[in-house]
């Protein structure tokens, strides 16, 4: 059945709402791209959702999704893909989503590595509430909370993932349509956490970080023959404040993911008609 | 003599208290005894103070009493701290030997046991014996057979080897001895063995019986006293059934995991108490509007914020009832006995799946940490029925599609029950979403279909309420004109409150209510009863409000919030007073 899967039955009747020209177009037409590429058809497929601009996309895609609330769409991942690990599970969140409200559960899910996806449509900026600093947002970067600019640095999300314990990282740029949906793909076959970072700008809020800027700026590291399973050149890589880049800067080649360490392997959603075998073993326990 | 004996450890924090307890609740329970335990914490004084009391009796025990017969006293603080509930002919059994016990004064009237628990434990092989000699000591004094004693010993230390269990059995029989040649007297206990077979366990251990029995395979939680021991029981168990359990980074992330396992088809569950309710409120609204099978139980404790973490109330019930922005439709189950909480469980599985509603399952701190005798056939495996509603297949779903093909997981039905289609079934891919959604879960914003989905959500409560049984749990005299009703953990109490207030030719008809949403409808009761007096673990009487607005009348309140459970003399006379006031 996969091989008849085209990534356009990733995608639902649904019209996008978002702004023309906004990045999370491409954001998620690679996505599609890449879980028709690795063979995952819409049924065996969970998306999962946050809340913004981003969370829109379980609407747009055509899949099993849960849009949760704001913050936890990788708990919620978490939890689907132990549940059923046959699933392809991915989740999308925006930079607000991901790294302020819930920057608590990106550090965890980080480290407890559980085989799924990851993606961050970072646009540096609230969309959805019309232009408000993000956690990605640049220090001096003016909006209508922060009329000086934040006056706080960015977050450095893939600092923060390296420093959780993170065995996948990689940036991308949702209008290089390929290369992107490369890198997605790439994450998905990773054995754990694969986690992207996608810059996806916003054309109506955010006129610093746009298209051009990235084009400009952007280098891609397997052009520079970066080594993503070499932690040091990753670490200096992901530190390097002033450089952009997309590309894949770390894989942990010995990843392995939360539920094949702890033996979680199996679809639990069967359950018995009644109690399972053996449970009268447990009242026994209390003799 | 009464025919329970009431007897407890009490020392510092660390003094292995509770494993000392434990021991002679389970040797009590080997020998066919009924058993019900509490941990006592301080009570007036700030600090490590702690204490282990068992109650037992041939027959079966379901509260505490006021009333303590032997004492094991580690520190003079714990002597201090049960004067209360000492007696004329209590026996306090203390180590003289030991330096901060050498000057303790016996009470008046008591009698003092000095028996050198750390030199015969040394003697036995080890100073950390020094408990197990008082219990030898004390099954002495009850004249309980301490072969009892030895078989709750093998079980307590058989996985660390022959030669401790036989040093231990050696100590408590230094202790037994000691006070046989030592003294001259008869206590007039007799502790009497019986044939039955009894199980013991806690409320929290129950609610993780019961959630395995139920089929519930994914457990997400964070650590919390007093809920923490059903993660505990749950790991290390479930996973021999196929489940697992993880422990999440905060309430937050608990209740996700749990609500994405629930969406991947797994039976699905997390526990905490009332400070993590307050965080997994946020997302309560979305596991109701998503429409998503859950099971979240609160061990609830005293509040509000940090209050007294490890205390009893039942404070928790507005936010359980009403909790959550918007209006959200819900059940909310409150077991009322340790065995209820294995059926609840199940029963709470249940009905998460047949309605895909968000389930509250709540207990007290009284019930979670409390042991209790049962028959092993109270926990029946036979008797688990499982429902797991309308979840539909690859050859099913095809009836719940729309014409062009899509799967319909909101579809508005008489009985408000959509089908449910588990991830991996064909043709079933669907979102749901916090958003407010059409029939394929799809944001909308259509004036009407905002009203059929909240509609169609609410009706499923109403399809509960008629076909499920809500019935509450009826004690004492149907025809007293005097009405009692409570929840919780308050039933073993009041069950033996009945008794005592019958011997005060005082008669009472007892109601308690285990769901209270849906609710058994009062109003008949009411009719029969000249007063009705509501008895709960909490300050402003939060059942009692929702009695009255049920059925227009006011009532008689009964509350106690200072951390501790009512006992079932203190309770006899409470409601006593309150009748007659």
């Amino acid at each position: 059945m996969s091989s008849e899967i085209r990534f356009t039955d990733f995608k639902s009747d649904k019209q996008p709402t978002w702004c023309p020209g906004c990045g999370d177009f491409g954001t998620m037409n690679g996505m599609m791209k890449a879980l028709a590429n690795t063979g995952n058809d819409p049924d065996n497929t969970f998306v999962v959702a946050g809340i913004g601009c981003s969370g829109k996309i379980g609407t747009y895609m055509h899949s099993y999704a849960l849009h949760g609330v704001h913050g936890r769409a990788l708990p919620v991942g978490a939890g689907v893909k132990l549940a059923n690990p046959d699933l392809e599970v991915m989740v999308a969140g925006g930079d607000g989503d991901g790294y302020s409200i819930g920057a608590g559960h990106f550090v965890h899910a980080v480290r407890r590595n559980v085989d799924m996806t990851y993606v961050v449509m970072d646009n540096r900026i609230y969309g959805l509430t019309k232009g408000q600093a993000s956690p990605t947002s640049r220090e001096d970067f003016e909006t209508s909370t922060t009329p000086d600019g934040p006056q706080q640095p960015p977050v450095n999300p893939m600092a923060l993932a390296l420093a959780s314990g993170a065995t996948f990282i990689a940036q991308s740029f949702s209008t290089d349509a390929q290369r992107h949906a490369e890198i997605v793909q790439k994450a998905i076959e990773h054995d754990g956490f694969g986690f992207v970072n996608v810059f996806s700008p916003c054309v109506t809020f955010n006129d610093v970080d746009t298209y051009d800027y990235f084009r400009d700026s952007l280098v891609d590291l397997a052009e520079e023959g970066h080594d993503p399973t070499d932690y040091d050149a990753a670490k200096d890589a992901i530190l390097d404040a002033d450089k952009e880049f997309q590309g894949v800067v770390w894989q942990n080649e010995e990843s392995v993911p939360y539920g094949e360490k702890h033996g979680v392997t199996e679809n639990m959603s069967d359950v018995d008609e009644g109690a399972p075998e053996g449970a009268m073993d447990l009242v026994r326990e209390f003799y | 003599m009464p025919a329970d004996f009431n007897w407890a450890i009490g020392g510092e924090a660390g003094d292995g208290i509770d494993s000392t307890g434990k021991i002679f609740a389970q040797a009590l329970s080997r020998a066919g005894r009924h058993v019900f335990t509490s941990k006592d914490f301080a009570s007036r004084i700030r600090g490590g103070y702690t204490a282990y009391k068992v109650r037992t009796a041939v027959d079966p025990v379901q509260s505490v009493v006021d009333r303590l017969d032997v004492l094991i006293a580690l520190t003079p603080r714990t002597i201090e701290e049960n004067l209360d509930e000492l007696h004329e002919g209590s026996v306090i059994i203390y180590d003289g030997e030991r330096t901060t016990m050498e000057d303790v004064e016996i009470p008046e009237g008591m009698i003092g046991l000095e028996v050198p628990l750390k030199r015969l434990a040394e003697e036995a092989g080890g100073a950390i014996m020094r408990n197990v000699v008082a219990l030898g000591a004390a099954c002495e004094v009850a004249e309980f057979p301490i072969e009892n004693l030895d078989s709750a010993l093998e079980k307590r230390f058989g996985s660390k080897g022959q030669q401790l269990v036989d040093n231990n059995k050696e100590a408590a029989r230094k202790g037994q001895d000691y006070v046989g040649d030592e003294y001259d007297h008869d206590f007039d206990y007799d502790l009497e063995t019986t044939d039955e077979d009894y199980v013991l366990l806690n409320g929290d251990e129950a609610i993780g019986m019961g959630a395995i029995a139920a089929g519930c395979k994914f457990y997400a939680g964070y650590p919390i006293t007093p809920a923490t021991d059903v993660m505990e029981y749950l790991t290390g168990r479930i996973q021999n059934f196929g489940g697992h359990v993880v422990q999440a980074e905060d309430e937050l992330s608990a209740i996700n995991l749990a609500l994405g396992a629930a969406r991947a088809g797994a039976r699905s569950m997390t526990a905490t108490s009332g400070p993590g309710i307050d965080l997994m409120t946020e997302t309560f609204g979305l596991v109701a509007t998503s429409e998503t099978p859950l099971v979240i139980c609160d061990v609830m404790r005293s509040g509000p914020s940090t209050g007294m973490p490890t205390k009893q109330e039942q404070g928790d019930l507005d936010m359980l009832l009403y909790g959550g922005h918007g209006e959200i439709p819900r059940f909310v189950l409150a077991p009322t006995t340790i065995s209820e909480c294995f059926w609840k469980t199940v029963e709470a599985f249940n009905l998460a799946e047949k309605y895909q509603t968000p389930v509250y399952l709540t207990a007290d701190l009284s019930l979670a940490v409390t042991e209790q005798t049962f028959s092993p056939e109270e926990f029946d495996m036979d008797e688990v029925e499982i429902d797991r509603g309308k979840v539909v297949d690859d050859d099913t779903i095809s009836e719940w599609q729309n014409e062009k093909g899509q799967f319909q997981p909101h579809a508005l039905t008489d009985d408000g029950v959509s089908p449910r289609a588990f991830p991996g079934t064909g043709e079933g891919a669907h979102m749901s979403t916090g958003l407010e959604h059409d029939e394929l879960g799809r944001r909308t914003e259509d004036t009407e279909m905002r009203i059929e989905q909240v509609d169609k959500r609410n009706r499923k409560v109403e399809t509960a309420r008629n076909e499920e049984d809500w019935s509450p749990r009826e004690f004492g005299d149907p025809d007293s004109d005097n009405l009692v009703i409570s929840w919780g953990s308050n039933e073993g109490a009041m069950v033996e409150a009945i008794d005592l207030l019958e011997e005060d030719g005082v008669d009472v008809r007892f109601l308690s209510i285990p769901y209270m949403f849906p609710r058994f409808d009062l109003n008949e009761a009411f009719e029969n009863a000249d007063e009705v007096v509501v008895v709960e673990c909490n300050a402003t009487g939060q059942f009692a409000d929702v009695v009255e607005h049920d059925t227009l009348t006011r009532v008689k309140r009964v509350n106690k919030y200072n951390g501790v459970r009512f006992k079932a003399d203190e309770l006899a006379e409470d409601i006593k007073q309150t009748l007659e006031a």
